[in-house]
């Protein structure tokens, strides 16, 4: 043992993630000056603002205090078109995304097949659902139908994408033991695949349950029906205790779905 | 000087009378420099027992002494005072994985100095000095720049070893040191151990579930089963009833035949302690 | 003859039906799926009441006339999205960073094993991060809008109080899910409690933390693409003032500059969060 050794004073901690000098110099003044620019180019009103501070307590109050009755025809007309879209699209969604979840899946099917599940999958997730609504609002006319169509477009991508990848990484070993038996493709999918998806496709179903409904609340924004179109309403006609009392519906609908789901999913699998 | 005194803990239900006992009046004293050994089967209480000394578990009753302080009586910032008194080392180590070896082995210090100082990683230069000094002394002075999760876990025990020590602590307890080391680095770290406490003149406790390995490296040897001590005695006083009342129908023997397998394994092989876990 | 005699303990007749579900079981399962057919069945005529098929049927003739006027993008309209594009990009950006910055103490008063009181504290910080999830970005910036006026810092703020629910929940899962030995460890050195946290859980959850951040990003550009729409700034204004002229090849122009954004910004993401990890 070396006791008489001189051990240093000051210890720095290395560097942990970019280790290269000139980075380490440049980015903060990068950030730094980035900050600056984008705050720069941010036009503040401040006699808007505090305007705001007012209209932001009215909200509040409005928020704390929600007026349940008096627009109570529309809430309801409103809840009604969004539970009725979300459940119709998300049903719809499913049959049409199992097919084209099957046809992307890389291990069972033709590359041309592949391609094109691929293509519509990769259509449906690239545009949002608010966008994809304005559309459809201008083929199908105004109302619910057009956010139908627009949830379970979207639905397909979400579900259709997951589907395919879990089929892709299924357990390849029990597939071939299926189709060393001799059977048909269509046995194959039966046998081998379905129950190895199957627990996961009900999980992501009520997943995107859950999201639909919270998407139906804003598609209405742009006229495809729903609680939105309603809420769109009240704030623009100031009504923030209407606008407060959709919100807090909204809220508890979300909140009751996620829990609902949640317990179902545990209890499926 | 460590004194116990009729130190029990009850688990479960708060304040009522039900509950799972894990301490039953366990009274001992611990004079300084003498490495003890508590031994039972699992859920005796031994976790439970040195758990209590640092107040990571809180007793239900009784009296823990260390020099002039009843450590089941501080709060607050006196209960930090006592802890950084007490090095412990953990089963399975407990570093901060994410943190560099001279990080945890400063997190010793953390105790010691103002939050802005820990907080800027900016420790006094004495306490770097020392931490430079217990690495060097646990064989790892080359890897204090790594980070924890990068060493086997023979060396991170040392880290762990050096975090404890660089407490400067008036006692060490040490929870299963060994639990998840190999038989030959199980016998390293537990020589470093009795050889600090010989070097520091420091009371340990060391809890440990391997009968051999206790009797080889422990000045005194506590049986506890559950909850109570029912042996309190050298090593060599610890003889084949008295190990079948403290673990019952456990096979004791299985353990120490293996032991003196490994014993002999590892006389082919005798390592210094540094670089040796590899 | 007696090796022909069945012999005994030796079933001499199987079962020629085999069933995959007792017949309770079938009928439950069968109830099931007739029941949500019903409901199906009912919801859909409850969303119909008031749609004009007329405009249904009408629908393949009006997509091909969007279509058509979709193509070909007028691209020449390209340089007067670059400043929108750049507010969207700020709205993003600064948007996730305020959402970050409020979303880290919510966090921590919200999980389990570093919030200061269970019963009165844990219940507001959850409730916080349930409010912010429930809305999403576009009613946040609808009501901003309506609040403190249009402009870029009603989407900054919509995105920021978004993000706090997101990244508010995520980390606190992470933090529950910290390994409590290491914790136990630095506390029991006698450290307090601010140096337990940042030596003990924050190392453990800092990988954590960067991943869900960028991964809020990645989602704050797509979203303050289209905030825009209700008057919060950014390319999506243009979006709605190029709908409501009917400039369709404008629209058109502009839809290929979100696709492309966001595209980049996901790669930009990927490839942060690998070098981060």
């Amino acid at each position: 043992m070396n006791h008489a050794r001189q051990y240093p004073r000051h210890w720095r901690r290395p560097p942990q993630i970019i280790t290269d000098r000139r980075w380490r110099r440049i980015l903060p003044l990068a950030i730094l000056a980035y900050l600056i620019l984008a705050l720069g180019s941010l036009e503040i009103d401040g006699a808007r603002l505090i305007e705001g501070l007012e209209r932001g307590a009215r909200f509040a109050h409005g928020f704390l205090q929600p007026d349940f009755t008096s627009r109570w025809g529309d809430i309801r007309q409103g809840l009604i078109e969004s539970l009725t879209m979300t459940l119709t699209a998300t049903v719809v969604g499913i049959l049409v995304s199992v097919p084209i979840g099957i046809g992307a899946a890389r291990n069972l099917v033709p590359r041309p097949i592949y391609l094109v599940c691929r293509s519509i999958i990769a259509v449906s997730r690239s545009l949002q659902e608010i966008i994809i609504a304005i559309f459809l609002v201008a083929m199908f006319g105004f109302g619910p139908f057009a956010g139908f169509v627009t949830l379970a477009f979207a639905s397909i991508g979400f579900l259709a994408k997951l589907l395919a990848d879990d089929i892709e990484e299924i357990d390849a070993s029990q597939a071939e033991a299926i189709r060393a038996t001799g059977a048909s493709w269509w046995q194959l999918i039966h046998y081998a695949v379905q129950p190895q998806v199957m627990p996961r496709l009900l999980g992501l179903s009520l997943y995107r349950l859950d999201i639909n409904f919270r998407e139906s609340a804003v598609i209405g924004i742009v006229g495809a029906g729903g609680i939105g179109a309603t809420l769109n309403t009240a704030i623009d006609r100031y009504e923030y205790d209407s606008a407060g009392a959709i919100l807090l519906i909204v809220i508890a609908i979300v909140m009751l779905a996620e829990y609902a789901s949640s317990y179902l999913r545990k209890t499926l699998q | 000087m460590l004194s116990i005194d009729r130190l029990s803990k009850t688990y479960g239900t708060q304040g009522g009378a039900s509950g799972d006992t894990a301490l039953n009046n366990v009274t001992f004293q611990v004079p300084q420099g003498q490495v003890l050994g508590l031994i039972g089967p699992s859920g005796a209480g031994k976790s439970t027992l040195i758990r209590c000394i640092n107040r990571l578990v809180e007793p239900s009753s009784g009296t823990i002494r260390l020099g002039e302080t009843d450590l089941a009586a501080v709060r607050g910032r006196d209960l930090r005072r006592a802890r950084r008194r007490i090095g412990m080392i953990f089963q399975e180590y407990a570093l901060v994985e994410r943190l560099t070896v001279m990080e945890n082995v400063l997190s010793g210090r953390l105790g010691y100095v103002p939050f802005w100082c820990s907080f800027t990683r900016r420790f006094p230069g004495h306490d770097i000095e020392n931490a430079y000094r217990l690495l060097d002394r646990v064989g790892l002075l080359d890897h204090a720049d790594k980070r924890a999760d990068a060493l086997s876990g023979g060396q991170r025990q040392r880290v762990g070893i050096a975090r404890a020590l660089s407490q400067e602590p008036e006692l060490l307890l040490v929870d299963e040191p060994t639990a998840s080391l190999d038989p030959r680095t199980s016998r390293q770290i537990m020589r470093l151990i009795s050889e600090i406490c010989r070097e520091r003149e420091l009371p340990a406790i060391v809890n440990i579930h391997d009968v051999p390995l206790a009797q080889q490296f422990m000045h005194r040897i506590v049986g506890l089963r559950r909850g109570e001590m029912v042996f309190d005695g050298a090593p060599d006083d610890l003889d084949d009833a008295m190990l079948t009342e403290i673990y019952g129908a456990e096979d004791w023997t299985a353990m120490r035949q293996e032991h003196e397998d490994d014993t002999t394994a590892e006389q082919d092989t005798r390592l210094q302690l540094a670089g040796g876990a590899g | 003859m007696s090796k022909l005699a069945p012999r005994v303990g030796e079933p001499t007749h199987y079962s020629r039906i085999w069933t995959f579900r007792t017949p309770r079981a079938r009928l439950a399962l069968w109830f099931g799926w007739l029941a949500l057919v019903a409901l199906f069945v009912w919801c859909w005529q409850l969303m119909n009441e008031g749609t004009m098929w007329m405009f249904v049927a009408d629908a393949p003739r009006q997509a091909a006339d969007i279509g058509s006027r979709l193509f070909p993008p007028k691209l020449g309209y390209l340089p007067e999205l670059l400043a929108p594009l750049w507010d969207t990009l700020n709205i993003a950006t600064l948007g996730t960073l305020g959402g970050v910055i409020m979303a880290v103490p919510v966090a921590f008063l919200a999980a389990r094993n570093t919030t200061p009181s269970a019963t009165l504290i844990r219940p507001v910080a959850l409730l916080v991060i349930v409010t912010s999830r429930s809305i999403n970005s576009l009613i946040w910036a609808l009501l901003l809008v309506a609040i403190i006026g249009p402009g870029l810092l009603a989407g900054i703020v919509a995105i920021a109080l978004r993000s706090i629910g997101f990244v508010g929940k995520l980390l606190y899962e992470a933090i529950e899910e910290t390994d409590a030995r290491q914790i136990e460890a630095v506390a029991a050195t006698g450290a307090r409690s601010s140096q337990v946290i940042h030596y003990g859980i924050v190392p453990q959850v800092l990988p954590a933390f960067w991943g869900i951040s960028v991964f809020r990003w990645d989602i704050n550009i797509r979203e303050s693409t289209i905030l825009g729409l209700v008057g919060a700034g950014g390319i999506g204004m243009k979006l709605q003032s190029s709908i409501d002229t009917l400039a369709w090849s404008q629209v058109a122009t502009i839809l290929l500059v979100i696709l492309a954004t966001v595209v980049v910004s996901e790669a930009i993401s990927a490839r942060m969060r690998r070098a981060l990890i």
